[in-house]
């Protein structure tokens, strides 16, 4: 596979290994260590997935963040979900969400009970549906990060463009600078760096970062997923914090450009506007979702089906909002691995196949043993 | 959150969509997003949409970096 | 109470934790003593003191016809698999269809063509049949049911608890590749070209073995929830664990490439067409170049060891560290993230 397997060449990730430990030491013998938030969770997924927490220097952290769209979903969200689906709508969703817990059950079980649950690979699927079957209303569930917003809301557009009227979006789009914020914002949290992600980068572009590099002083770099991409792109937060410096480096120029992507930021301007959004754990946070603006409203499944998304309820006991801040490690929750296992999951980062508990789970847990 | 993966565009159909190609799977894929795809161009495609081009020329020189990196540090790390 | 625990779900068929659960707790509870004991893939029974191998399964997939084979085709392989990894040469077949009212003749005789096709190669014959309609609605397109019959060939002694540190595991071929097959065909992913299904049989790879059988330990075609799924049953409570190396696994291009695309882990991922061994070291050697002359061995190699990390099992990646290989969760899913 061009342009993947040269990223994951063996024979260039064990001098790299050296070298982050050689930084490594030189950071300890300043008395110094490294609690590096990879803030995405397809970070956290590669990180699981080749071992590299294995590779790492002992005082070198990595602290997963709020990175993974499906862990931050609040419950309420699945809940107007699963009503719209009860009352004979076609759901259309990424595989991911199927397993999320609302307040009483997730969509898959849903679907065992007769609703009609369909799971896409692209947001283009829900266009096809809607014109197979137009008897019948199709709602995207509209979840994702800047990546992920620009290919489902071209729905609203192709929509428009097409006349197709049996079609709408149930929206719960993030931004991740509002997050990376929320957690320098709290003093709990101890971060030193941010790992940041790939392509949500590659649509708000590097510029996005400054402020947290400029003003709490932690070193941003860019990185691809591929190992070799994360283990250069930690290599790098060490150098900065050897050298004392903190600047947003892009180490991902292949694909993140100076300014980003503007084409999808327009597409994102024309139809949607800045909302409060609520997160699993991170709770409302001012300006960190976006939602339809009001003359698209009639895509805008909440509002036509008078679905209101509330909080929900969230399991009790379950530490997903401390883990999903990086406040506390899977395996520091009593729940992990005992009742909230995938196949049971109790909170929405064991059920994300990227969410920080399910990596540990499926990649660490008897490792650690 | 963002899965994706390089693709290489094949064809472009007059409606803007085209065909994306990574080691022997094929998939259509929404161009819209990018500036002035080509065929032969290299892009990232998630959820079916390119998000962004690939640039060749970077990708090369990164791993060219990579490589006489690994093997400086190899010489010199202790 | 969660609907999970009221109903079937989906995920019950899928091959992980749930489908283990089912059979244990409502199927093993009532029927698991005699034959059916420790759930092999084919029974030991004997009729007038002539020992038997018997099997059945049931075969439901969507789409009924995918790159690499229908429906057919795989209700012979699957059924003349679990007799030949149970150690047994493959005689006779039972036939079962369900027909759905308004399938399409030309869909149904590509069907009934690539099973006589595919019982022909195995050397099977089906022996006796059944046909049924149901309504529109009541079944998707068509389920088929097929039983087996096999005589036992003499020498192989099969089971986990055998299993030593050091003994080799073998792979027959690329990994994964039915299952990424079936799943890039389905409406909603629309991937074309890439990966096409492994349905095949593997009893030729059992009889060559055959030779070395007092040294094979273990034996499984992994379909369900790939070779994850039955490496951790095979150590499952044992002393001893698997250590895979990801850099020598067998994976074909465009299953690959697939799997890369829709986020999946191949080790989750079923086969339909190859054979999981483990055997002790002395003989690895031996069954690799036996295979390697059969066309369908062609990519056979030693993927792993046995070591005594008990119950776990383990990949050595790419990048020289180690994680685990959990037994899948149910359904395969593309994801986004």
């Amino acid at each position: 596979m061009k342009y993947v397997d040269s990223f994951r060449d063996p024979a260039i990730a064990a001098p790299l290994c050296d070298r982050l430990k050689t930084r490594g030491a030189a950071l300890a013998a300043r008395g110094g260590r490294a609690r590096i938030m990879e803030v995405c969770g397809s970070h956290t997924m590669a990180v699981g997935r080749h071992g590299i927490r294995q590779l790492l220097p002992e005082n070198v952290t990595l602290i997963s963040g709020p990175g993974c769209p499906v862990c931050v979903t609040a419950p309420g969200y699945i809940d107007a979900a699963i009503a719209l689906a009860r009352r004979g709508v076609t759901i259309a969703t990424f595989g991911d969400m199927l397993h999320v817990p609302g307040s009483e059950g997730t969509l898959g079980e849903c679907r065992s009970g007769g609703a009609s649950v369909e799971v896409c690979y692209s947001p283009r699927s829900a266009r096809d549906l809607a014109l197979a079957r137009p008897d019948r209303e199709v709602v995207f569930l509209a979840i994702g990060f800047e990546t992920t917003i620009a290919p489902v809301v071209s729905l609203v557009d192709l929509a428009l463009r097409e006349h197709i009227g049996n079609l709408s979006l149930l929206t719960a789009f993030k931004l991740v600078p509002p997050a990376l914020r929320a957690v320098l914002d709290d003093p709990e949290i101890q971060v030193d760096a941010f790992l940041c992600p790939a392509h949500v980068s590659a649509i708000i572009g590097p510029r996005t970062y400054e402020p947290f590099a400029r003003d709490f002083r932690k070193p941003c770099v860019i990185a691809g997923f591929e190992p070799l991409d994360i283990l250069f792109g930690l290599c790098a937060i060490l150098d900065q914090m050897v050298e004392g410096r903190a600047s947003v480096e892009n180490l991902y120029e292949r694909v993140v450009h100076e300014d980003g992507n503007p084409i999808a930021r327009a597409l994102m301007d024309r139809y949607l506007r800045p909302v409060a959004a609520r997160w699993r754990g991170l709770g409302q946070l001012p300006d960190s979702g976006l939602m339809l603006r009001d003359e698209f409203v009639r895509y805008d499944a909440e509002k036509r089906f008078d679905v209101p998304v509330g909080p929900g309820r969230e399991s009790p006991g379950c530490l997903c909002g401390e883990v999903i801040k990086g406040k506390r490690s899977p395996l520091e929750c009593p729940l992990f691995a005992q009742r909230c296992t995938p196949t049971d999951p109790v909170g929405p980062c064991m059920v994300s196949s990227e969410g920080t508990c399910s990596a540990y789970y499926k990649y660490e847990r008897r490792m650690r043993a | 959150m963002c899965l994706a993966v390089p693709m290489r565009i094949q064809e472009i159909r007059p409606d803007g969509m085209g065909i994306g190609e990574l080691a022997g799977t094929r998939h259509e894929v929404d161009l819209s997003l990018v500036k002035a795809p080509g065929v032969g161009d290299y892009v990232i495609v998630h959820a079916g949409y390119a998000i962004e081009k690939l640039d060749e020329n970077e990708a090369g020189e990164r791993l060219a970096l990579f490589k006489e990196l690994a093997d400086s540090w190899q010489v010199h790390s202790p | 109470m969660r609907q999970r625990e009221t109903s079937i779900q989906l995920a019950h068929g899928g091959g992980g934790v749930m489908s283990r659960n089912l059979i244990r707790d409502e199927i093993v509870s009532r029927f698991g003593r005699g034959p059916l004991e420790g759930l092999p893939d084919a029974a030991r029974i004997s009729i007038a003191g002539r020992e038997l191998l018997f099997t059945t399964d049931s075969y439901v997939v969507t789409p009924l016809e995918f790159p690499g084979g229908n429906i057919g085709s795989l209700a012979v392989h699957g059924t003349v698999n679990d007799l030949a990894v149970s150690g047994g040469r493959p005689r006779w077949l039972s036939l079962g269809l369900i027909l759905e009212e308004g399938l399409p003749f030309e869909v149904l005789r590509r069907v009934l063509d690539a099973i006589v096709a595919a019982a022909t190669a195995c050397d099977v014959r089906v022996a006796t049949g059944d046909t049924k309609v149901v309504a529109r609605g009541q079944c998707d397109g068509m389920f088929i049911n097929t039983s087996g019959i096999g005589d036992p060939i003499p020498g192989f002694r099969l089971g986990p608890e055998r299993l030593r540190p050091g003994d080799w595991v073998l792979a027959s071929g690329t990994l994964g590749d039915h299952g990424m097959a079936v799943l890039a065909a389905r409406a909603g992913i629309g991937i074309m070209g890439g990966p096409v299904s492994d349905s095949a049989p593997v009893h030729r790879l059992v009889e060559a073995a055959a030779a070395f059988a007092g040294g094979v330990r273990f034996m499984r075609d992994p379909t369900r929830g790939g070779i994850a799924s039955v490496l951790n049953e095979a150590v499952e409570g044992q002393a001893v664990g698997i250590l895979l190396r990801e850099a020598v696994l067998p994976f074909a291009p465009g299953t690959r490439s697939a799997a890369e695309m829709l986020g999946l882990d191949l080790l989750n991922v079923a086969c339909e067409g190859r054979l999981l061994m483990i055997c002790e070291p002395g003989v690895g050697e031996g069954i690799l170049e036996t295979w390697h002359r059969l066309p369908e061995g062609q990519r056979a190699c030693r993927i792993g060891e046995v070591d005594d990390r008990g119950g776990a099992v383990i990949l050595e990646t790419v990048m020289g560290s180690r994680r685990l290989v959990d037994v899948p969760q149910g359904e395969v899913l593309p994801r986004i993230c």
